[in-house]
Protein backbone atom coordinates (compact mmCIF):
# COMPACT_ATOMS: atom_id res chain seq x y z
CA UNK A 1 0.00 0.00 0.00
CA UNK A 2 2.63 2.28 1.05
CA UNK A 3 3.98 1.24 -2.19
CA UNK A 4 1.47 3.21 -4.41
CA UNK A 5 1.93 6.50 -2.29
CA UNK A 6 4.86 8.41 -3.65
CA UNK A 7 7.63 9.17 -1.35
CA UNK A 8 8.12 12.21 -0.19
CA UNK A 9 12.37 13.62 0.16
CA UNK A 10 13.73 15.31 3.07
CA UNK A 11 13.65 18.21 1.16
CA UNK A 12 10.33 18.51 -0.12
CA UNK A 13 9.29 18.04 3.62
CA UNK A 14 11.23 20.28 5.39
CA UNK A 15 9.59 22.63 2.33
CA UNK A 16 6.46 22.00 3.02
CA UNK A 17 6.45 22.44 7.00
CA UNK A 18 8.36 25.74 6.27
CA UNK A 19 5.44 26.65 4.15
CA UNK A 20 2.83 25.77 6.85
CA UNK A 21 5.14 27.81 9.39
CA UNK A 22 5.27 30.88 6.98
CA UNK A 23 1.73 30.39 6.42
CA UNK A 24 0.47 30.12 9.61
CA UNK A 25 2.62 32.97 10.99
CA UNK A 26 1.69 35.60 7.97
CA UNK A 27 -1.96 34.58 8.42
CA UNK A 28 -1.90 34.93 12.36
CA UNK A 29 0.05 38.35 12.72
CA UNK A 30 -1.34 39.92 9.96
CA UNK A 31 -4.93 39.00 10.56
CA UNK A 32 -5.22 41.95 13.66
CA UNK A 33 -3.89 44.43 11.50
CA UNK A 34 -6.39 43.44 8.65
CA UNK A 35 -9.17 43.40 10.67
CA UNK A 36 -8.59 46.78 12.02
CA UNK A 37 -7.81 48.44 8.65
CA UNK A 38 -11.04 46.77 7.54
CA UNK A 39 -12.92 47.86 10.39
CA UNK A 40 -11.55 51.78 9.74
CA UNK A 41 -12.69 51.23 5.95
CA UNK A 42 -16.24 49.62 6.59
CA UNK A 43 -17.26 52.04 9.24
CA UNK A 44 -14.85 55.21 8.92
CA UNK A 45 -15.59 58.09 7.31
CA UNK A 46 -12.70 60.43 6.33
CA UNK A 47 -10.51 62.44 4.00
CA UNK A 48 -7.92 60.00 2.90
CA UNK A 49 -10.31 56.95 2.99
CA UNK A 50 -9.96 56.11 -1.29
CA UNK A 51 -5.97 56.40 -0.43
CA UNK A 52 -5.93 53.94 2.44
CA UNK A 53 -8.33 51.53 0.35
CA UNK A 54 -5.46 51.60 -2.85
CA UNK A 55 -2.61 51.79 -0.48
CA UNK A 56 -4.38 48.30 0.92
CA UNK A 57 -4.94 46.99 -2.99
CA UNK A 58 -1.86 47.55 -3.62
CA UNK A 59 -0.31 44.13 -3.31
CA UNK A 60 -2.97 42.88 -5.53
CA UNK A 61 -2.23 44.76 -8.59
CA UNK A 62 1.81 45.59 -8.35
CA UNK A 63 4.07 42.51 -9.95
CA UNK A 64 4.55 40.55 -6.97
CA UNK A 65 8.53 40.89 -7.89
CA UNK A 66 7.68 44.51 -7.43
CA UNK A 67 6.20 44.13 -4.02
CA UNK A 68 9.02 41.56 -3.33
CA UNK A 69 11.89 44.78 -4.14
CA UNK A 70 10.37 47.19 -2.24
CA UNK A 71 10.04 45.34 0.82
CA UNK A 72 13.89 44.31 0.23
CA UNK A 73 14.49 48.40 -0.03
CA UNK A 74 12.13 49.03 3.06
CA UNK A 75 13.01 45.81 5.38
CA UNK A 76 16.58 44.87 3.89
CA UNK A 77 19.32 44.53 6.93
CA UNK A 78 19.95 48.76 5.14
CA UNK A 79 16.58 49.66 5.17
CA UNK A 80 15.29 52.08 6.65
CA UNK A 81 12.60 50.25 8.98
CA UNK A 82 14.36 46.73 8.22
CA UNK A 83 17.58 48.12 9.75
CA UNK A 84 15.51 49.96 12.94
CA UNK A 85 14.09 46.63 13.62
CA UNK A 86 17.66 44.45 13.59
CA UNK A 87 19.42 47.31 15.63
CA UNK A 88 16.74 47.64 18.13
CA UNK A 89 14.80 44.29 18.15
CA UNK A 90 16.91 41.99 17.02
CA UNK A 91 14.31 41.01 14.69
CA UNK A 92 15.78 40.36 11.03
CA UNK A 93 13.56 39.50 8.08
CA UNK A 94 16.25 39.53 5.12
CA UNK A 95 17.07 36.22 3.95
CA UNK A 96 15.20 34.69 6.85
CA UNK A 97 12.14 32.67 6.63
CA UNK A 98 10.38 35.49 8.69
CA UNK A 99 11.10 37.50 5.97
CA UNK A 100 9.41 34.74 3.75
CA UNK A 101 6.28 35.14 6.04
CA UNK A 102 6.15 39.09 5.81
CA UNK A 103 6.34 38.74 2.23
CA UNK A 104 3.73 36.30 2.40
CA UNK A 105 1.55 38.46 4.79
CA UNK A 106 1.63 41.36 2.60
CA UNK A 107 0.59 39.82 -0.45
CA UNK A 108 -2.54 38.17 1.27
CA UNK A 109 -3.27 41.48 3.18
CA UNK A 110 -5.84 42.51 0.58
CA UNK A 111 -7.40 39.50 0.27
CA UNK A 112 -8.13 39.01 3.82
CA UNK A 113 -9.03 42.71 4.36
CA UNK A 114 -11.88 42.75 1.24
CA UNK A 115 -13.55 39.72 2.61
CA UNK A 116 -13.01 40.80 6.27
CA UNK A 117 -14.75 44.59 5.40
CA UNK A 118 -17.48 42.66 3.65
CA UNK A 119 -18.64 40.25 7.05
CA UNK A 120 -18.34 43.94 8.83
CA UNK A 121 -20.22 46.15 6.63
CA UNK A 122 -22.90 42.86 6.50
CA UNK A 123 -23.29 43.61 10.35
CA UNK A 124 -26.26 45.89 11.09
CA UNK A 125 -25.14 49.02 12.26
CA UNK A 126 -28.74 49.67 14.57
CA UNK A 127 -27.18 46.62 16.95
CA UNK A 128 -24.27 48.86 17.27
CA UNK A 129 -25.97 51.87 18.03
CA UNK A 130 -28.52 49.75 20.40
CA UNK A 131 -24.82 48.46 22.08
CA UNK A 132 -24.05 52.90 22.44
CA UNK A 133 -27.23 53.90 23.59
CA UNK A 134 -26.90 50.85 26.43
CA UNK A 135 -24.09 52.52 27.53
CA UNK A 136 -20.95 50.37 25.86
CA UNK A 137 -17.50 52.16 25.03
CA UNK A 138 -16.71 51.62 21.61
CA UNK A 139 -14.07 49.21 22.04
CA UNK A 140 -16.71 46.70 23.91
CA UNK A 141 -19.01 47.31 20.35
CA UNK A 142 -16.32 46.78 18.73
CA UNK A 143 -15.63 43.63 20.70
CA UNK A 144 -19.05 42.28 22.10
CA UNK A 145 -21.10 42.45 19.35
CA UNK A 146 -19.37 44.00 16.11
CA UNK A 147 -16.79 41.22 16.13
CA UNK A 148 -18.48 37.97 17.13
CA UNK A 149 -21.30 38.60 13.97
CA UNK A 150 -18.64 39.33 11.44
CA UNK A 151 -16.37 36.08 12.34
CA UNK A 152 -17.66 33.83 9.25
CA UNK A 153 -16.09 36.39 7.33
CA UNK A 154 -12.82 36.49 9.69
CA UNK A 155 -12.60 33.11 9.30
CA UNK A 156 -12.77 33.41 5.44
CA UNK A 157 -10.77 36.29 5.17
CA UNK A 158 -8.13 34.20 7.60
CA UNK A 159 -8.40 31.08 5.16
CA UNK A 160 -7.80 33.23 1.57
CA UNK A 161 -4.67 34.87 3.69
CA UNK A 162 -3.11 31.29 4.46
CA UNK A 163 -3.63 30.43 0.67
CA UNK A 164 -1.99 32.94 -0.86
CA UNK A 165 0.79 32.88 1.14
CA UNK A 166 1.32 29.28 0.66
CA UNK A 167 1.09 29.72 -2.76
CA UNK A 168 3.18 33.32 -2.55
CA UNK A 169 6.74 32.87 -4.79
CA UNK A 170 7.34 35.93 -6.65
CA UNK A 171 7.80 38.57 -3.71
CA UNK A 172 9.04 35.85 -1.40
CA UNK A 173 11.76 34.79 -4.15
CA UNK A 174 12.79 38.73 -4.70
CA UNK A 175 12.80 39.65 -0.57
CA UNK A 176 14.04 36.60 0.66
CA UNK A 177 15.77 34.61 -2.31
CA UNK A 178 15.54 31.00 -2.07
CA UNK A 179 17.61 29.21 0.49
CA UNK A 180 16.96 25.59 1.11
CA UNK A 181 15.28 25.09 4.73
CA UNK A 182 14.67 29.05 5.48
CA UNK A 183 12.98 30.52 2.44
CA UNK A 184 12.54 27.82 -0.09
CA UNK A 185 8.64 27.17 0.50
CA UNK A 186 6.63 24.40 -1.61
CA UNK A 187 6.13 27.14 -4.38
CA UNK A 188 10.01 27.74 -4.33
CA UNK A 189 10.74 24.10 -4.39
CA UNK A 190 8.16 23.28 -7.20
CA UNK A 191 10.33 26.26 -9.40
CA UNK A 192 13.65 24.32 -8.33
CA UNK A 193 12.46 21.07 -9.57
CA UNK A 194 10.87 22.10 -12.45
CA UNK A 195 14.41 23.34 -13.54
CA UNK A 196 16.18 20.00 -12.72
CA UNK A 197 16.46 17.29 -15.17
CA UNK A 198 14.20 14.45 -14.35
CA UNK A 199 12.33 16.33 -11.92
CA UNK A 200 9.03 16.59 -12.88
CA UNK A 201 7.53 13.92 -11.39
CA UNK A 202 8.49 15.16 -8.09
CA UNK A 203 7.62 18.40 -9.31
CA UNK A 204 3.93 16.87 -9.98
CA UNK A 205 3.93 15.31 -6.04
CA UNK A 206 4.44 18.40 -4.23
CA UNK A 207 1.97 20.74 -6.68
CA UNK A 208 -0.73 17.92 -6.12
CA UNK A 209 0.21 18.41 -1.85
CA UNK A 210 -0.22 22.11 -2.39
CA UNK A 211 -3.35 21.42 -3.94
CA UNK A 212 -4.27 19.38 -1.00
CA UNK A 213 -3.36 21.76 1.57
CA UNK A 214 -5.34 24.62 -0.40
CA UNK A 215 -8.28 22.28 -0.69
CA UNK A 216 -7.90 21.20 3.19
CA UNK A 217 -8.21 25.11 3.94
CA UNK A 218 -11.22 26.10 2.24
CA UNK A 219 -13.30 22.94 3.09
CA UNK A 220 -11.93 23.25 6.90
CA UNK A 221 -13.02 26.97 6.95
CA UNK A 222 -16.09 26.45 4.89
CA UNK A 223 -16.92 23.88 8.42
CA UNK A 224 -16.04 26.59 10.82
CA UNK A 225 -17.51 29.83 8.71
CA UNK A 226 -21.23 27.67 8.87
CA UNK A 227 -20.50 26.52 12.49
CA UNK A 228 -20.11 30.35 13.41
CA UNK A 229 -23.03 31.52 11.52
CA UNK A 230 -25.30 29.24 13.21
CA UNK A 231 -23.42 30.43 16.92
CA UNK A 232 -24.02 34.37 15.79
CA UNK A 233 -27.66 34.02 14.49
CA UNK A 234 -28.66 31.66 17.56
CA UNK A 235 -30.47 28.74 15.36
CA UNK A 236 -28.56 26.17 16.67
CA UNK A 237 -30.95 24.08 19.43
CA UNK B 1 -38.60 66.87 31.53
CA UNK B 2 -37.45 67.55 27.93
CA UNK B 3 -36.99 70.25 26.00
CA UNK B 4 -36.10 70.55 22.39
CA UNK B 5 -35.38 73.15 19.71
CA UNK B 6 -32.75 71.42 16.86
CA UNK B 7 -32.08 71.58 12.83
CA UNK B 8 -31.07 68.94 10.76
CA UNK B 9 -30.80 68.43 7.38
CA UNK B 10 -30.28 64.93 5.43
CA UNK B 11 -30.62 65.41 1.71
CA UNK B 12 -33.95 66.73 0.71
CA UNK B 13 -35.31 66.19 4.13
CA UNK B 14 -34.71 69.11 6.88
CA UNK B 15 -35.98 68.99 10.28
CA UNK B 16 -37.23 71.88 12.46
CA UNK B 17 -38.87 70.78 15.31
CA UNK B 18 -39.20 72.50 18.91
CA UNK B 19 -41.41 71.72 21.41
CA UNK B 20 -41.17 71.11 25.72
CA UNK B 21 -43.14 68.78 27.78
CA UNK B 22 -43.26 67.89 31.39
CA UNK B 23 -45.42 64.60 30.79
CA UNK B 24 -44.23 61.07 31.54
CA UNK B 25 -45.12 59.96 28.08
CA UNK B 26 -45.00 62.02 25.57
CA UNK B 27 -46.23 60.95 22.19
CA UNK B 28 -44.17 61.86 18.95
CA UNK B 29 -47.28 61.33 16.20
CA UNK B 30 -47.20 62.06 12.53
CA UNK B 31 -47.83 59.93 9.12
CA UNK B 32 -44.40 58.08 8.18
CA UNK B 33 -41.79 60.30 6.71
CA UNK B 34 -42.64 63.09 9.20
CA UNK B 35 -39.36 62.95 10.85
CA UNK B 36 -40.19 61.28 14.26
CA UNK B 37 -37.57 58.87 13.79
CA UNK B 38 -35.25 61.30 12.59
CA UNK B 39 -35.84 62.91 16.14
CA UNK B 40 -35.62 59.68 18.22
CA UNK B 41 -31.89 59.37 16.47
CA UNK B 42 -31.00 62.97 17.81
CA UNK B 43 -32.57 62.95 21.04
CA UNK B 44 -30.47 59.46 21.93
CA UNK B 45 -27.81 60.77 20.62
CA UNK B 46 -27.00 58.67 17.27
CA UNK B 47 -27.40 62.06 15.44
CA UNK B 48 -25.71 65.41 15.52
CA UNK B 49 -28.27 68.46 15.28
CA UNK B 50 -26.89 71.00 12.50
CA UNK B 51 -28.51 73.44 15.15
CA UNK B 52 -30.21 73.56 18.35
CA UNK B 53 -30.49 72.70 22.09
CA UNK B 54 -31.27 69.74 23.45
CA UNK B 55 -32.32 68.97 27.42
CA UNK B 56 -33.52 66.35 29.03
CA UNK B 57 -34.23 66.18 32.54
CA UNK B 58 -32.04 69.23 33.46
CA UNK B 59 -29.49 68.15 31.59
CA UNK B 60 -27.91 69.45 28.25
CA UNK B 61 -27.53 67.03 25.91
CA UNK B 62 -26.20 68.31 23.06
CA UNK B 63 -26.08 72.28 22.19
CA UNK B 64 -24.52 72.99 18.47
CA UNK B 65 -24.09 76.80 19.71
CA UNK B 66 -21.48 75.36 22.55
CA UNK B 67 -20.39 72.96 20.46
CA UNK B 68 -21.63 70.74 22.92
CA UNK B 69 -22.58 66.89 22.02
CA UNK B 70 -22.95 64.09 24.53
CA UNK B 71 -22.48 61.00 22.79
CA UNK B 72 -25.49 58.24 23.15
CA UNK B 73 -23.08 55.59 25.21
CA UNK B 74 -22.92 58.85 27.52
CA UNK B 75 -26.44 59.59 27.70
CA UNK B 76 -28.32 57.46 29.73
CA UNK B 77 -31.26 57.10 27.38
CA UNK B 78 -32.88 54.01 26.83
CA UNK B 79 -33.77 53.29 23.16
CA UNK B 80 -36.05 50.60 22.28
CA UNK B 81 -35.97 49.91 18.45
CA UNK B 82 -39.16 49.55 16.28
CA UNK B 83 -37.69 45.68 15.61
CA UNK B 84 -36.05 45.13 19.22
CA UNK B 85 -32.67 44.77 17.77
CA UNK B 86 -31.87 42.29 19.97
CA UNK B 87 -28.05 40.75 19.85
CA UNK B 88 -28.15 37.53 17.87
CA UNK B 89 -25.08 36.02 19.25
CA UNK B 90 -26.39 36.77 22.80
CA UNK B 91 -29.24 34.84 24.90
CA UNK B 92 -32.16 36.66 25.98
CA UNK B 93 -30.38 36.89 29.54
CA UNK B 94 -26.71 37.96 27.89
CA UNK B 95 -28.78 40.48 26.30
CA UNK B 96 -30.22 42.00 29.72
CA UNK B 97 -26.51 41.44 31.63
CA UNK B 98 -24.73 43.23 28.41
CA UNK B 99 -26.67 46.02 29.41
CA UNK B 100 -26.89 45.64 33.15
CA UNK B 101 -23.40 45.58 32.82
CA UNK B 102 -23.04 48.69 31.16
CA UNK B 103 -25.45 50.59 33.15
CA UNK B 104 -23.73 53.60 35.10
CA UNK B 105 -22.10 52.44 38.10
CA UNK B 106 -23.54 55.26 40.34
CA UNK B 107 -26.97 56.32 40.94
CA UNK B 108 -30.20 54.05 40.84
CA UNK B 109 -30.34 50.47 39.13
CA UNK B 110 -32.93 48.04 38.77
CA UNK B 111 -33.22 44.79 40.33
CA UNK B 112 -32.73 42.48 37.17
CA UNK B 113 -35.42 39.79 38.92
CA UNK B 114 -38.10 42.62 39.01
CA UNK B 115 -37.24 43.60 35.15
CA UNK B 116 -37.95 39.87 34.30
CA UNK B 117 -40.70 39.68 36.47
CA UNK B 118 -42.78 42.37 35.63
CA UNK B 119 -42.37 42.06 31.79
CA UNK B 120 -43.23 38.01 32.61
CA UNK B 121 -39.58 36.74 30.43
CA UNK B 122 -38.22 34.89 33.29
CA UNK B 123 -38.82 31.49 31.11
CA UNK B 124 -37.47 33.05 27.80
CA UNK B 125 -33.90 33.76 29.34
CA UNK B 126 -31.40 30.66 27.52
CA UNK B 127 -33.19 31.61 24.44
CA UNK B 128 -31.80 32.99 21.43
CA UNK B 129 -33.31 36.41 19.97
CA UNK B 130 -34.44 34.20 16.66
CA UNK B 131 -35.96 31.65 18.89
CA UNK B 132 -38.40 34.66 19.56
CA UNK B 133 -42.02 35.84 18.51
CA UNK B 134 -42.27 39.30 17.66
CA UNK B 135 -43.97 40.22 20.72
CA UNK B 136 -41.65 38.63 22.90
CA UNK B 137 -38.33 39.93 20.86
CA UNK B 138 -40.33 43.64 22.15
CA UNK B 139 -40.54 42.57 25.81
CA UNK B 140 -37.12 41.61 25.89
CA UNK B 141 -36.11 45.15 23.91
CA UNK B 142 -37.99 46.92 26.72
CA UNK B 143 -36.06 45.05 29.51
CA UNK B 144 -32.85 45.31 27.81
CA UNK B 145 -33.33 49.09 27.99
CA UNK B 146 -34.42 49.41 31.38
CA UNK B 147 -31.44 47.36 32.70
CA UNK B 148 -29.41 49.86 31.77
CA UNK B 149 -31.25 51.98 34.64
CA UNK B 150 -32.09 55.05 31.65
CA UNK B 151 -33.37 58.46 32.80
CA UNK B 152 -35.45 58.45 30.13
CA UNK B 153 -36.87 55.93 27.49
CA UNK B 154 -37.56 56.09 23.96
CA UNK B 155 -39.70 53.93 22.33
CA UNK B 156 -39.57 53.85 18.40
CA UNK B 157 -43.09 52.59 17.59
CA UNK B 158 -42.66 49.51 19.92
CA UNK B 159 -46.11 47.75 18.67
CA UNK B 160 -45.49 48.41 14.91
CA UNK B 161 -44.32 44.19 14.81
CA UNK B 162 -47.19 43.25 17.46
CA UNK B 163 -50.48 42.10 16.31
CA UNK B 164 -53.37 43.53 17.38
CA UNK B 165 -54.85 41.42 19.66
CA UNK B 166 -51.80 41.86 21.49
CA UNK B 167 -51.56 45.75 21.66
CA UNK B 168 -53.17 46.01 24.65
CA UNK B 169 -50.61 43.69 27.10
CA UNK B 170 -48.08 45.82 24.78
CA UNK B 171 -49.46 49.49 26.16
CA UNK B 172 -49.41 48.00 29.62
CA UNK B 173 -45.32 47.68 29.17
CA UNK B 174 -45.00 51.43 28.58
CA UNK B 175 -47.29 51.58 31.35
CA UNK B 176 -45.01 49.85 33.55
CA UNK B 177 -42.48 51.57 32.44
CA UNK B 178 -43.78 54.64 32.99
CA UNK B 179 -44.91 53.47 36.67
CA UNK B 180 -43.08 50.93 38.11
CA UNK B 181 -39.76 51.60 37.00
CA UNK B 182 -40.49 55.52 37.31
CA UNK B 183 -38.74 56.58 33.79
CA UNK B 184 -40.50 59.59 31.37
CA UNK B 185 -41.10 57.64 28.05
CA UNK B 186 -41.22 59.74 24.70
CA UNK B 187 -43.13 57.37 22.08
CA UNK B 188 -43.50 57.35 18.53
CA UNK B 189 -46.49 56.05 17.18
CA UNK B 190 -49.13 57.02 14.35
CA UNK B 191 -51.53 55.17 16.37
CA UNK B 192 -54.07 57.16 17.58
CA UNK B 193 -55.40 54.88 20.15
CA UNK B 194 -51.95 54.60 21.61
CA UNK B 195 -51.47 57.77 21.89
CA UNK B 196 -55.09 58.34 23.42
CA UNK B 197 -54.46 55.69 26.14
CA UNK B 198 -50.63 56.23 26.99
CA UNK B 199 -49.37 60.32 26.40
CA UNK B 200 -49.82 63.24 28.50
CA UNK B 201 -48.35 65.28 25.42
CA UNK B 202 -48.69 64.57 22.02
CA UNK B 203 -46.16 66.27 19.81
CA UNK B 204 -47.70 66.29 16.17
CA UNK B 205 -44.71 66.58 13.70
CA UNK B 206 -45.57 66.70 9.82
CA UNK B 207 -43.07 66.67 6.89
CA UNK B 208 -40.31 67.91 9.58
CA UNK B 209 -42.50 70.42 11.22
CA UNK B 210 -44.17 70.36 14.45
CA UNK B 211 -47.90 71.68 13.81
CA UNK B 212 -49.37 71.03 17.03
CA UNK B 213 -48.46 70.32 20.68
CA UNK B 214 -51.01 69.48 23.54
CA UNK B 215 -52.67 66.61 25.39
CA UNK B 216 -54.05 63.96 23.22
CA UNK B 217 -58.04 65.68 23.12
CA UNK B 218 -57.08 68.74 22.29
CA UNK B 219 -54.60 67.71 19.16
CA UNK B 220 -57.50 65.14 18.04
CA UNK B 221 -60.23 67.40 18.48
CA UNK B 222 -59.36 69.47 15.13
CA UNK B 223 -61.65 68.11 12.21
CA UNK B 224 -59.42 69.30 9.69
CA UNK B 225 -59.50 66.40 6.62
CA UNK B 226 -56.04 66.69 5.78
CA UNK B 227 -55.13 65.69 9.30
CA UNK B 228 -53.96 62.27 10.52
CA UNK B 229 -55.55 62.94 13.46
CA UNK B 230 -59.08 63.51 12.25
CA UNK B 231 -61.97 62.81 14.79
CA UNK B 232 -62.54 59.97 13.13
CA UNK B 233 -59.56 58.16 14.16
CA UNK B 234 -60.53 59.37 18.20
CA UNK B 235 -61.26 56.77 20.69
CA UNK B 236 -60.96 55.56 24.02
CA UNK B 237 -60.50 51.35 25.03
CA UNK B 238 -62.92 51.00 27.67
CA UNK B 239 -62.33 47.20 30.09
CA UNK B 240 -65.13 45.35 30.49
CA UNK B 241 -65.98 42.15 32.57
CA UNK B 242 -68.80 39.20 32.77
CA UNK B 243 -69.90 39.50 29.11
CA UNK B 244 -73.45 38.09 28.61
CA UNK B 245 -75.01 37.23 25.48
CA UNK B 246 -78.78 37.56 24.53
CA UNK B 247 -78.75 34.94 22.11
CA UNK B 248 -82.58 35.94 21.24
CA UNK B 249 -81.22 38.98 20.43
CA UNK B 250 -77.99 38.27 19.28
CA UNK B 251 -76.54 40.84 21.48
CA UNK B 252 -73.70 40.79 23.83
CA UNK B 253 -74.01 42.71 27.03
CA UNK B 254 -70.36 44.07 28.29
CA UNK B 255 -70.28 45.18 32.40
CA UNK B 256 -68.14 48.41 32.94
CA UNK B 257 -68.46 50.03 36.00
CA UNK B 258 -70.46 53.57 34.52
CA UNK B 259 -73.25 50.90 32.73
CA UNK B 260 -73.39 48.12 30.46
CA UNK B 261 -72.08 48.28 26.89
CA UNK B 262 -74.37 46.34 24.38
CA UNK B 263 -72.34 44.84 20.96
CA UNK B 264 -74.14 43.58 18.31
CA UNK B 265 -73.02 40.01 17.73
CA UNK B 266 -71.60 37.09 20.42
CA UNK B 267 -67.92 38.36 22.41
CA UNK B 268 -66.36 34.90 22.91
CA UNK B 269 -64.08 36.08 26.00
CA UNK B 270 -65.44 37.00 29.43
CA UNK B 271 -63.39 39.81 29.76
CA UNK B 272 -62.60 42.13 26.91
CA UNK B 273 -61.71 45.54 25.74
CA UNK B 274 -64.33 47.36 23.56
CA UNK B 275 -62.96 50.29 21.54
CA UNK B 276 -65.37 53.37 21.00
CA UNK B 277 -64.81 56.03 18.71
CA UNK B 278 -65.48 59.38 19.67
CA UNK B 279 -68.08 60.05 16.54
CA UNK B 280 -70.15 57.53 17.97
CA UNK B 281 -70.70 59.03 21.01
CA UNK B 282 -73.38 61.79 22.37
CA UNK B 283 -73.82 63.11 25.48
CA UNK B 284 -76.97 64.06 27.16
CA UNK B 285 -77.62 66.27 30.77
CA UNK B 286 -79.96 63.71 31.81
CA UNK B 287 -80.96 60.16 31.39
CA UNK B 288 -82.52 60.27 28.46
CA UNK B 289 -86.17 59.13 28.84
CA UNK B 290 -87.02 56.89 26.04
CA UNK B 291 -83.97 56.45 23.55
CA UNK B 292 -83.21 53.47 20.95
CA UNK B 293 -79.58 53.74 22.37
CA UNK B 294 -79.39 50.75 25.25
CA UNK B 295 -75.96 51.41 25.89
CA UNK B 296 -75.63 54.47 28.41
CA UNK B 297 -72.67 55.42 30.40
CA UNK B 298 -72.55 58.04 33.47
CA UNK B 299 -69.48 60.18 33.88
CA UNK B 300 -68.13 63.49 34.28
CA UNK B 301 -66.73 65.86 31.83
CA UNK B 302 -62.81 66.38 32.56
CA UNK B 303 -62.13 68.85 29.49
CA UNK B 304 -63.38 70.39 26.17
CA UNK B 305 -61.18 71.03 23.11
CA UNK B 306 -62.58 73.48 21.08
CA UNK B 307 -61.56 76.04 18.69
CA UNK B 308 -63.01 78.25 15.83
CA UNK B 309 -64.38 75.08 13.63
CA UNK B 310 -67.37 73.46 13.52
CA UNK B 311 -66.41 70.76 16.09
CA UNK B 312 -65.34 70.14 19.35
CA UNK B 313 -63.78 67.05 21.48
CA UNK B 314 -65.36 66.43 25.18
CA UNK B 315 -63.17 64.20 27.46
CA UNK B 316 -65.38 62.66 29.95
CA UNK B 317 -64.20 60.68 32.98
CA UNK B 318 -66.55 57.75 33.32
CA UNK B 319 -67.55 56.09 36.58
CA UNK B 320 -64.37 53.33 37.51
CA UNK B 321 -61.82 56.05 36.00
CA UNK B 322 -61.90 55.13 32.11
CA UNK B 323 -61.46 57.62 29.45
CA UNK B 324 -64.20 58.11 27.37
CA UNK B 325 -63.97 61.06 24.29
CA UNK B 326 -66.97 62.53 22.40
CA UNK B 327 -66.86 64.36 19.27
CA UNK B 328 -69.62 67.19 18.97
CA UNK B 329 -70.72 70.26 17.39
CA UNK B 330 -69.46 72.70 18.97
CA UNK B 331 -73.38 74.17 18.78
CA UNK B 332 -74.25 71.04 20.69
CA UNK B 333 -71.56 72.15 23.85
CA UNK B 334 -73.02 75.31 24.04
CA UNK B 335 -76.73 74.86 23.93
CA UNK B 336 -76.11 71.96 26.57
CA UNK B 337 -73.27 74.23 28.57
CA UNK B 338 -70.76 71.28 28.71
CA UNK B 339 -67.73 71.85 30.35
CA UNK B 340 -65.49 70.56 33.10
CA UNK B 341 -67.00 68.62 35.91
CA UNK B 342 -70.27 68.55 34.39
CA UNK B 343 -72.15 65.40 34.83
CA UNK B 344 -73.46 63.92 31.74
CA UNK B 345 -74.58 60.37 29.96
CA UNK B 346 -72.72 59.14 27.21
CA UNK B 347 -74.56 57.11 24.50
CA UNK B 348 -73.44 55.21 22.30
CA UNK B 349 -75.26 52.83 19.47
CA UNK B 350 -75.02 49.64 19.83
CA UNK B 351 -75.10 49.00 15.75
CA UNK B 352 -71.25 50.51 16.20
CA UNK B 353 -69.78 48.17 17.76
CA UNK B 354 -69.45 44.49 17.42
CA UNK B 355 -66.73 42.37 17.44
CA UNK B 356 -64.25 44.28 15.33
CA UNK B 357 -64.04 46.77 18.15
CA UNK B 358 -64.02 44.29 20.46
CA UNK B 359 -60.62 42.97 21.62
CA UNK B 360 -60.58 39.69 23.75
CA UNK B 361 -58.34 39.69 26.69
Amino acid sequence: MSDLLPTLTPEQITAILLSLRVGFTATLCSLPFAVLVAFILARGDFPGKMLLDAAVHLPLVLPPVVTGLILLLLFGRRGPIGGFLAEHFGVVFAFRWTGAALAAGVMGFPLMVRAIRLSIEAVDPRLEQAAATLGAPRLAVFFLVTLPLAAPGLMAGAVLGFAKALGEFGATITFVSNIPGETRTIPAEIYVLTQTPGGDYDAMVMSAVAAALAVGALVASEFLARRMRIEARGLSS
Amino acid sequence: MISLDVKIARGDFSLEVAFDSASKVTALFGPSGSGKTTLIELISGLARPDAGRIEVAGRVLADAARKTFVPARKRGIGLVFQDAQLFPHFSVAQNLRFAQFFAPKEGRRLPFARVVDTLGIGHLMARRPAQLSGGERQRVGVARALMAAPRLLLMDEPFASIDVARRTKAMELVERARDEFNTPVVLVSHQIEEVMRLAGTVVMIERGRVREVGPPEEIFASAREDSPADRFGVGASLACGAARFDAHYRLTRLQHPSGEIYVAGPVPAEQARVFIKAVDVSLARQPPPETSIRTILRGKVSGVAAGKGPLAMVSIELEGGDNLYASLTRLAVDALQIAARAEVYCLVKAVALDERQVETV
